[in-house]
């Protein structure tokens, strides 16, 4: 078995983030791997940049980490001279900025999501390379690859905050159930003219797929019950 | 920016010279780009699709965007780098409009200032990686030329890029002539279009038209093709020749 463990940490990862009707609704997984061994089982991959935007992070932990910790710097600096919060689309512009003209050394890619008074909740996606594209909602990570049919299927234009919320986490779910770089828990971090909330749902609080079964503490448990059965097939 | 760190804006970290500086491959790519002379003018037509690997990830990216008053581009390849570009062009149709001396960049211009940054880029070993359309029209006269991430450069009566130059420019070669009216125009690029959505694995069923005449640029909203699946031969072709396709 390969266990490498002084592979890169990278952040497999499902990354997610949706508008709805007067916010945005950021979700991801926790989990991340130094190749087959998980380094990090309750990763917060949602990072804040200022009070009302937040970066999803995916791929190399690393660099995803040097990229938001520069840009929540040049944030700190831009709010100062500016008097009043940072838009959402600046701090996505700094984010391209990094990702554009360093693309041949990172491999990170990372979805911006905030609201702001101008132009309400907006989610900006910077995929690899540094394209910058504004959009409904974007997914991002490796998990993703199985959330591009359920979102075509499941989105819609104007949800309510809570049906956006729903959305996220069960993508998340559903992602971790087939993405062996994804597990943990799902995070989601909500952003309004209100202001930022943040919550957490570990895997007992989430629906069960196909081929789940409901988690027990023991063996035991169902033994006693179907008492002359112990062992069958 | 200005007032940030000079130093470490100075180190690279907001510039691109830190480690290796070639471009090894594309990530976010468009697919071809049409362009044809009409009668009026110039006409476009590129889909909406970003394509990343194999998967088509994004699906309503405009890769037809106008530039000044005289001109209209097109770009397939790499979004980041088209998205840099078309900084670059806003900066230099800042600057031609701060002279504020009547004249204006035409789009024979903006085509070789583009030819020279793709050329230049490429001696550095680090494209740009795209193909890019520019047409336009000033004072009546029309203009259609390409760039290639390698700097190749001309002008023609029709141009298409990417798998366009295989599957397009048969078609144009037969079917475009002087001016042709909008009507036929139109026509002729669905029908390349068409063509590229059935035989190119990274085209997408979401496209613009983008015009270009004396008067202005208009590009169209976005909007599907329809496409054609009623041949007999397709209800069971390997009727006969069982295993085969």
């Amino acid at each position: 078995m390969d266990l490498n463990l002084d592979a890169p940490h990278s952040m497999g990862t499902t990354i997610i983030g949706v508008t709805y009707d007067g916010g945005v609704v950021l979700g991801a997984d926790s989990r991340t791997s130094t190749g087959m061994y998980v380094a990090n089982r309750a990763s917060d991959k949602i990072t804040q940049l200022t009070d009302n935007v937040y970066l999803c992070r995916s791929g190399s932990a690393a660099d995803s980490q040097i990229v938001s910790d520069y840009v929540r710097y040049f944030l700190q600096q831009h709010t100062i001279q500016l008097g009043q919060p940072a838009t959402v689309k600046v701090a996505a512009n700094l984010i391209r900025l990094l990702s554009y003209n360093n693309k041949n050394m990172l491999q990170t890619g990372l979805i911006v999501g905030g609201w702001d008074k101008y132009e309400g909740g907006k989610i900006y996606g910077v995929p690899l390379g540094g394209t910058i594209l504004e959009q409904p909602f974007a997914i991002g990570g490796s998990g993703s690859s199985y959330l591009y049919g359920f979102f075509d299927q499941a989105w819609r234009e104007g949800m309510s905050k809570d049906e956006a919320e729903k959305l996220v986490v069960k993508a998340v779910s559903l992602a971790i159930a087939r993405d062996g770089a994804s597990g943990g828990v799902v995070r989601t971090v909500i952003i309004n003219s209100e202001g930022v909330t943040r919550n957490f749902y570990p895997g007992d609080t989430l629906p069960l797929w196909h081929e789940e079964l409901e988690p027990q503490n023991s063996l035991l448990d169902t033994l006693s019950l179907n008492s002359p059965e112990p062992m069958s097939t | 920016m200005n007032s940030i760190d000079a130093t470490i804006a100075e180190k690279g970290l907001m510039s691109s010279e830190m480690g290796s500086e070639r471009t090894l491959y594309p990530y976010v790519t468009g697919t071809s780009v049409i362009g044809i002379k009409y009668k009026d003018g110039i006409l476009m037509a590129a889909d909406m699709g970003g394509s990343y690997g194999s998967t088509l990830r994004y699906k309503s990216v405009e890769r037809l965007k106008p530039i000044g008053k005289h001109s209209l581009i097109g770009a397939s390849g790499e979004i980041s780098d088209f998205q840099e570009i078309l900084r670059y062009l806003d900066e230099l149709i800042l600057y031609d409009n701060m002279w504020d001396d009547g004249n204006s960049l035409g789009p024979k211009e903006v085509h070789n200032y583009l030819t020279r940054v793709m050329y230049n880029r490429r001696n550095k070993f680090n494209p740009l990686w795209n193909s890019l359309v520019l047409g336009g029209v000033k004072n009546g006269q029309k203009y259609l030329g390409t760039v290639s991430m390698i700097g190749v450069h001309f002008e023609d009566n029709h141009i298409a890029t990417g798998f366009g130059n295989h599957l397009a420019r048969p078609i144009l070669r037969k079917e475009w002539h002087e001016n042709l009216s909008f009507e036929d125009g139109v026509k002729l690029l669905e029908k390349c279009m068409r063509v590229l959505l059935y035989r190119d694995r990274s085209a997408v069923n979401k496209l613009q038209i983008a015009k270009i005449t004396e008067e202005g640029v208009t590009i169209s909203q976005p909007y599907s093709l329809k496409t054609f699946w009623g041949f007999s031969a397709f209800q069971n072709p390997t009727k006969g020749a069982e295993g085969s396709w």
